[in-house]
């Protein structure tokens, strides 16, 4: 049922027509480079990719003709461009003009309620990522909550999990920890179903395959940090575009899975097939979300779960057109709103330099900061996305970022300069950003 | 002038109850062009003296060192940033003997549990002196793997693995025939920038002999740790002050080298898997230069927390302590302990699959070209760091347990990290002062530091 996936009328159509163009796009890719969108590998082939399956990173295809379908900014363009044909703005500029990019009215929380929503993270709540740093004595606090961890995992409570981990996880526990969030166990069955995955892998290859290569190449292999864990990425990503268990995941996504037709069957519903099996078309940066989960899990199997659990609980909500409070149409008026009601001054003035603060902090929030943080930092957010099963606080420590770097950006004159005084984040550290933007800012 | 027999409140060495003359400026003298340049012309009051000019302080080479060393007076608060023999510690042959030695004093001294604090150097054997020993050994472990490596190059040159002993056989066959003329192998190039940018080589003087090389043999380690299926070792920086007393300083910063290409033992050949160095990953056709194929080891530590726990990760620390300790200490009674002399060593541990550390071999000259930015931030820090530890400035009062991302070791006994005089009831409480692949806030500290050293002259002026 529509409504289930996305209940206004003028998203679901916006969403269509942007799948409409991946898909035109692929289709184009797939003809002009003469490459079937699948094919069935001959048994030399697969032999050897059997042989090389640990170290798949090692092969250098040769993929200067695949262009990713997409890149986040593509994206932006469409998000700018949605109107909601019920509402009117009317010309006049008012104080209650929204003057960024993002053009639809959806609900978004203002301070006072995301100090509700994000009550643990207080001044006088302890957190990890604050409370544990050099200098706090870890009887303040630290050793207490990494009992208190200690005692979750052994109850393996999900529930209690999710409570506890909005204070942050204690390293050496968050695999657990996330494992127990997710629901992800280390049943056989789920064992045999990543070997069929692997099979399937073997036995044919996948035009999106090469998309996922050149994604690795282009993105987490130039990481100084992930570049370890490439063989990883592939034994992940390439198992993902089949797994037709994925599917699942459309029934509340706005976004529909695209459809192809065997050869010389177009338009015959009986020769529809899904592509890729998955239905999820990767763009650049896609392998991202799965480049900080091989800190914590090593288990390839495990990885895959963890991965795909993830992805069907929030990353796909980064990159659908939906009225989602979680999505990234949200997301997005709910960062430049946050910045126009709290540092006008600011948001004025990167607009009048021709910098919209979106157009910079919006690759940010599509990856969910992976590749922008320290590892380290990331998987502190990455605990609060969890325990409060929302992506808000990614629009929010967005907008904390630009709270912090304000007095400079004040000083910048083109969007260039914006983009670098905002270029290196690897040296924020999250949580102290997020507490002094939500509690200890005068509003 | 009396004081309690408290390692607390003994120096480290700078001060000697007389003031120390502050210098208006300081001549500095290297033939090093890379970040050590940079850190010694942008440090204040240093002036830089070329050719024949008298310098106070120089960042020499090795070669310079063994020509002139012998025949260059020094006054007294001139300072040489190596030691006349270091290669007791550094050619691996000599440390290998070095060590054994040590290890058989440790058990007649202190029993056998003492003495395997020792075994953290795979069995090796000197070539081709040591070879029929040698051969006992492969017979004992048929089918092992084991490393041939040259005692004095670096970066990896000239090494080979094998299984067989005809692998060999052809080598010695090789070298028998020539007369042991000179045991000194061709000068350590280890600071010449891999990119081939020259060097003062002064390999012209050993024209007329034929070079022998000195090998070891060594047993190679089959079950290396590995990170996304691939093999990595760890540098890190170790600054001795003096031998005797012997005084170290251990440096938070390091990082870990990874194989661009994933561990097998299937490929022995391929010396581009089993060799981290990075001169040779440069030359491999996979590498990639943005890649960088190094973690910080902040990084590599909260990996392996997250993995393993904090605690497993504190042991594999302090196991490395022991390494740094007692390689130190087996030289301590051979190494020539001039004042004037100090030391910053690279030491290159392996970590196998039990989170066993393993001492793969100690530089004099570690390299200190930068790969990358940040690898070029680290090494600056770390060569800052050394200067203000050496102290031509005179500023520190030699009680300091912590100079920017510096910390003291071992001070002629271990340095613990509690302040105050130690708990004499008991060992038991014990927590060293070092904190390798810990938060590195070095510029907070050195203002600090600098800070509070400046009012107590204040106070005394």
């Amino acid at each position: 049922p529509e409504h289930l996936k996305e209940p206004l009328v003028y998203m679901r159509k916006a969403q269509g027509s942007w799948e409409k163009r991946i898909l035109k796009s692929l289709n184009s890719m797939c003809t002009e480079l003469s490459i079937p969108l699948a094919r069935k590998r001959p048994v030399g082939e697969q032999k050897e990719l059997l042989n090389k399956w640990n170290e798949m990173g090692t092969d250098e295809p040769d993929l200067s003709l695949f262009r990713p379908v997409y890149a986040p900014k593509d994206f932006l363009e469409v998000l700018i461009n949605l109107r909601n044909p019920n509402y009117e703005n009317g010309d006049s500029l008012s104080f209650r003009t929204h003057l960024g990019l993002i053009q639809v009215p959806l609900k978004v929380k203002d301070i006072p309620e995301l100090k509700e929503f994000f009550v643990e993270l207080g001044l006088t709540t302890g957190q990890l990522g604050i409370d544990d740093s050099t200098q706090v004595p870890p009887e303040l606090f630290e050793n207490e909550h990494v009992r208190i961890g200690q005692k979750v995992l052994a109850e393996q409570d999900s529930a209690a999990a999710q409570q506890y981990i909005r204070q942050g996880s204690p390293t050496a526990l968050r695999a657990e920890l996330w494992a127990l969030i997710l629901n992800i166990s280390s049943q056989p069955e789920e064992l045999l179903y990543y070997e069929q995955l692997k099979t399937n892998v073997i036995q044919h290859d996948l035009l999106v395959d090469s998309l996922i290569y050149k994604d690795v190449k282009l993105t987490a292999s130039n990481d100084d940090y992930y570049f370890v864990f490439e063989d990883y990425l592939y034994q992940v990503l390439l198992c993902f575009s089949r797994d037709t268990s994925v599917l699942g995941h459309f029934a509340y996504n706005s976004a529909s899975p695209p459809k192809s037709y065997i050869r010389g069957k177009l338009g015959l519903e009986e020769y529809a097939v899904f592509y890729p099996p998955n239905g999820v078309i990767p763009f650049h940066g896609f392998s991202m979300y799965v480049a900080p989960l091989c800190f914590l899990y090593h288990e390839p199997s495990k990885l895959y779960q963890i991965f795909r659990e993830m992805y069907v609980r929030f990353f796909f909500r980064l990159h659908s057109i939906s009225s989602h409070p979680s999505g990234i149409v949200s997301l997005c008026l709910l960062f430049e709103t946050l910045l126009q009601t709290y540092l006008p001054q600011l948001f004025y003035h990167l607009r009048e330099i021709g910098a919209q603060p979106l157009r910079i902090s919006f690759k940010w929030m599509v990856r969910a900061f992976s590749g922008y943080l320290a590892t380290d930092q990331l998987l502190l957010l990455w605990d609060r996305i969890l325990g409060y099963n929302s992506l808000e606080i990614l629009a929010v420590l967005a907008a904390a970022v630009f709270a912090f770097r304000a007095v400079n950006l004040m000083e910048v004159t083109s969007l260039a300069a914006a983009e670098a005084v905002l270029a290196d984040l690897s040296t924020l550290k999250v949580m102290p950003l997020l507490q002094i933007f939500l509690f200890a800012t005068v509003t | 002038m009396s004081r309690p027999k408290n390692q607390n409140y003994k120096g480290h060495g700078l001060s000697k109850g007389k003031e120390r003359e502050q210098r208006a400026s300081i001549r500095f003298k290297t033939t090093l062009m890379n970040t050590l340049m940079d850190v010694l012309r942008h440090r204040p009051g240093w002036v830089e003296v070329k050719d024949e000019g008298e310098w106070d302080f120089y960042w020499c080479d090795v070669s310079w060192l063994r020509e002139n060393f012998d025949h260059t007076y020094m006054d007294e608060h001139v300072r040489i940033s190596h030691f006349r023999n270091h290669y007791e510690l550094t050619r691996k042959n000599y440390m290998v003997k070095n060590l054994k030695r040590f290890r058989k004093q440790l058990e007649r001294e202190a029993g056998k549990l003492e003495a395997a604090k020792c075994d953290f150097f795979p069995k090796t054997f000197e070539m081709p002196c040591e070879y029929h020993l040698f051969v006992e050994e492969f017979r004992k472990n048929p089918g092992i793997t084991w490393i041939m490596k040259p005692v004095a190059r670096s970066q990896g040159k000239g090494i080979f693995l094998f299984r067989r002993l005809k692998d060999i056989m052809d080598w010695r066959k090789g070298t028998a025939g020539k007369k042991l003329t000179s045991l000194e192998a061709p000068p350590a190039r280890s600071t010449v920038n891999p990119s081939g940018s020259h060097d003062a080589r002064s390999s012209d003087d050993q024209k007329d002999e034929i070079p022998v090389e000195n090998y070891v043999a060594q047993r190679y380690i089959e079950n290396p740790y590995l990170i996304g299926g691939r093999k990595f070792d760890l540098r890190v920086y170790v600054l001795v002050m003096s031998y005797i007393p012997l005084r170290a300083w251990l440096y938070r910063d390091g990082f870990a080298r990874f194989s661009n290409t994933r561990f097998t033992l299937s490929s022995i050949d391929d010396q581009y898997v089993h060799l981290t160095n990075v001169a040779v990953q440069k030359t491999s056709p996979d590498y990639h230069p943005k890649k960088g194929c190094k973690w910080m080891l902040q990084r590599f530590r909260q990996y392996l927390a997250s993995k393993h726990g904090p605690e497993a990760v504190e042991t594999l620390f302090s196991d490395m302590d022991n390494i740094f300790v007692k390689s130190l200490q087996s030289v301590q009674k051979v190494i020539i302990s001039d004042k004037h002399c100090f030391e910053l060593y690279g030491y290159d541990i392996l970590i196998d699959q039990t989170l066993k550390p393993w001492l793969l071999e100690v530089n004099a000259s570690p390299s200190l070209t930068a790969s990358s930015q940040e690898d070029y931030e680290l090494k600056t820090c770390l060569l800052e760091d050394t200067l203000h530890v050496v102290d031509m400035e005179a500023r520190l009062t030699g009680r300091e347990k912590r100079v920017g991302g510096f910390d003291l070791m071992w001070n002629d006994g271990p340095v613990s990290r509690e302040e105050g005089p130690p708990d004499l009831s008991g060992m038991g409480n014990f927590v060293a002062n070092t904190h390798l692949g810990c938060v590195n806030d070095r510029n907070n500290q050195l203002r600090q530091l600098f800070r509070s050293l400046q009012n107590q002259k204040k106070v005394s002026s």
